[in-house]
């Protein structure tokens, strides 16, 4: 098993190259003279020269490569014009509420889409079926941060159960002690539960937002890989043996079904990580993705870069354990290795 | 195409056009059976329709702002509503279509082209040729595909154009891996062969024969992907980029009409809204429509 490990461990370095390989050259390839635009509108030809040195830009693009990916090493991803700090300080700092909002959408989508998938593909051609259906194609079609609008305008506007669409905790609470950085945990750890309802009521629509988006290619991937299990020979003859239904659905019939619904969350992730990007910005959200966004709007091109590294840095690591779990689902992967 | 088929063709009827009223009756047909397939054509229509004519159509020119009618509810007048400058959003809806479609027709045929040409010369030649492009395939694959495309537009400056090539370039591993599984098992098939014998060069053979026999899974592709398309551009343009104000666009509107959701004026940011979400509906049922006419083993 560790040997295996290793072994995939090894097949994402490839990839993490690859992936520094295209941000360095998203790097480069900024419109206009880089050091003119670093240095300032009103900077003299002098001050841009000044500016091309310490950038390293005078230098030719493999050496610009070197520093550029012994700055990463160092973690030095440069700094943001208007925070003015390190990225990586500003990504470390947001990282943990993108990363709250974004498993409290997967999980929301998982606790859904599995259960009426399983029932869809159980249940064939019954109303539930036709709603898995529908909510699948309506999922892929909604754009999120309409669908995130609409929610805010019928939850909070309408009913006015949803609180303000104003980032993570309403004006009257204050942040729990920093532990996770997740606030619902944290403000559980300071048994301070005024601020975990607080908490949980700003995060709500938000996740609901992602999870409606996520929910879609789930369910009708459980749907479809349940229905050729319970297809299969083996599903039938558990169900000969007189196995209750229960047994022969969950144990049987999931177990296997479960392969292919993993492999989906590999794009799931893919999908969930552009989307918290509009859903952050629908709720002014203060997490990495708003954060990108504002640096964008600014012309601040650091923090951009950073985002995107992180995050494709991010997404090589989840792609690693959802390889990881395949192992742990299916035996034979195991065996193979 | 059967013995009775020809039978019922008179003979001077060209081969191609046989084959293509076949297909125009198997089309029928499953437009036919599947009345939702049905709509979402109606829908396309409706979508071209607006997209060409729909500027000289509206009622309200869609950038001349009245401050008298700002934030009107849908109304006779204004069937959508005004937005806070009191243009007519039903006008900048309709005109948006335009500028929405060309956007997404243009990366996707863009994509086409490179992905398409990339996969099937990878496919066919095998070699260093399916190595590079597998790795730049794989590499791309390797972020999450909303980032990178606001990565690329921020890299290459914040224009539409670069919305359409960013759009393309993150579609481009589906177009490479699809085009270079459907020209690897025709590789080697007869009909290729036979072209190689009687001395064709494996450019021309690429080009005439294997080119033409994967373009129905690549327009089902391309159909598909239109709507994918569209959502990306639109999301790209709500965070700001690429399209700027006024001009009308569905993403930026939607944009535009966010902060006034808060306080009930929910007319600015949902029929923008609606009208993306039914484009990329529409074409995501008329793709599911034309897999079903190309390829009936993998309706669902």
């Amino acid at each position: 098993m560790t040997k295996q490990i290793l072994r995939r461990l090894a097949t994402a370095i490839p990839t993490l190259i690859g992936v520094v390989i295209v941000t360095f050259l998203l790097t480069r390839v900024l419109p206009g003279d880089t050091a003119s635009y670093f240095a300032g509108p009103a900077a003299t030809p002098q001050a841009i020269d000044e500016v091309r040195k310490k950038l390293g830009l005078d230098r030719s693009l493999p050496a610009q490569f070197v520093s550029y990916v012994q700055g990463l090493a160092t973690g030095d991803l440069g700094s943001s014009l208007s925070t003015g700090q390190p990225v990586v300080k500003d990504i470390e700092t947001r990282l943990p509420a993108s990363a709250e909002l974004t498993l409290a959408g997967l999980i929301l989508a998982l606790a859904i889409a599995i259960p009426l998938g399983i029932l869809a593909a159980v249940r064939q051609g019954s109303w539930i079926d036709h709603l898995c259906r529908v909510i699948a194609t309506a999922g892929v079609s909604l754009p999120v941060f309409f669908s995130g609008l609409l929610l805010v305008y019928v939850f909070y506007y309408h009913l006015g159960w949803a609180p303000a669409p104003l980032g993570r905790l309403d004006a009257f609470s204050s942040a729990p002690d920093t532990v996770t950085g997740f606030y619902l945990i944290d403000s559980l750890i300071a048994r301070d539960f005024d601020t975990f309802r607080a908490a949980a009521a700003q995060l709500v629509l938000p996740a609901t937002t992602l999870a409606l988006f996520a929910l879609a290619s789930i369910a009708r991937m459980t749907r479809a890989s349940m229905l050729a299990a319970l297809a299969s020979e083996f599903v039938r003859t558990a169900k000969a043996s007189g196995l209750s239904p229960r047994t022969v659905i969950v144990t049987y019939a999931f177990r296997n079904a479960l392969l292919p619904v993993v492999t989906t969350l590999g794009m799931v992730f893919s999908f969930l990580l552009g989307a918290n990007v509009l859903v952050e910005k629908v709720f002014a959200w203060p997490g990495i993705g708003s954060y990108a966004v504002e640096a964008l709007i600014k012309s601040d091109f650091a923090p951009v870069q950073g985002f995107v590294l992180a995050m494709a840095i991010l997404y090589v690591m989840l792609n690693l354990l959802i390889d990881m779990l395949y192992g742990v689902i299916d035996p034979r992967v195991r065996l193979e290795a | 195409m059967s013995a009775l088929e020809t039978g019922t063709v008179t003979k001077t009827t060209p081969g191609f056009l046989r084959g293509a009223s076949a297909t125009l009756r198997h089309a029928r047909y499953t437009f036919a059976e599947n009345p939702v397939s049905g709509f979402a054509f109606g829908l396309f229509v409706l979508l071209i329709l607006c997209a060409i004519v729909g500027p000289s159509l509206v009622p309200h020119n869609p950038l001349v702002s009245d401050t008298a009618a700002a934030l009107n509810a849908p109304s006779l007048r204004h069937l959508f509503g005004t937005d806070q400058l009191g243009r007519d959003i039903f006008s900048r809806v309709v005109v948006a279509a335009r500028l929405d479609m060309a956007i997404a027709f243009f990366s996707v045929a863009l994509v086409f082209a490179m992905g398409g040409v990339a996969g099937i010369a990878a496919g066919f030649f095998g070699g260093w040729i399916d190595q590079v492009v597998g790795r730049v395939a794989d590499t791309i694959m390797a972020f999450p595909l909303f980032v990178l495309a606001m990565g690329i537009v921020a890299a290459l400056g914040n224009t539409v154009t670069n919305i359409v090539i960013a759009t393309a370039i993150i579609n481009f591993p589906l177009y490479a891996r699809i085009a270079r599984a459907e020209a690897n098992i025709r590789r080697d098939a007869g009909f290729v062969q036979a072209a190689r014998l009687t001395g064709n060069s494996e450019i021309r053979i690429l080009l005439t024969q294997i080119l033409p026999n994967i373009m129905p899974i690549m327009m089902v592709q391309m159909s598909l992907t239109m709507g994918y398309a569209i959502l990306n551009a639109a999301g790209l343009s709500f965070i700001g980029l690429g399209v700027r104000p006024p001009t009308p666009e569905w993403g930026i509107m939607v944009a535009e009409g966010a902060a006034f959701i808060v306080s009930g004026d929910w007319w600015i940011a949902f029929f923008p809204g609606l009208a993306l979400m039914l484009a990329v509906f529409c074409f995501n049922l008329l793709g599911d429509g034309l897999r079903d006419i190309v390829d009936p083993q993998r309706r669902t």
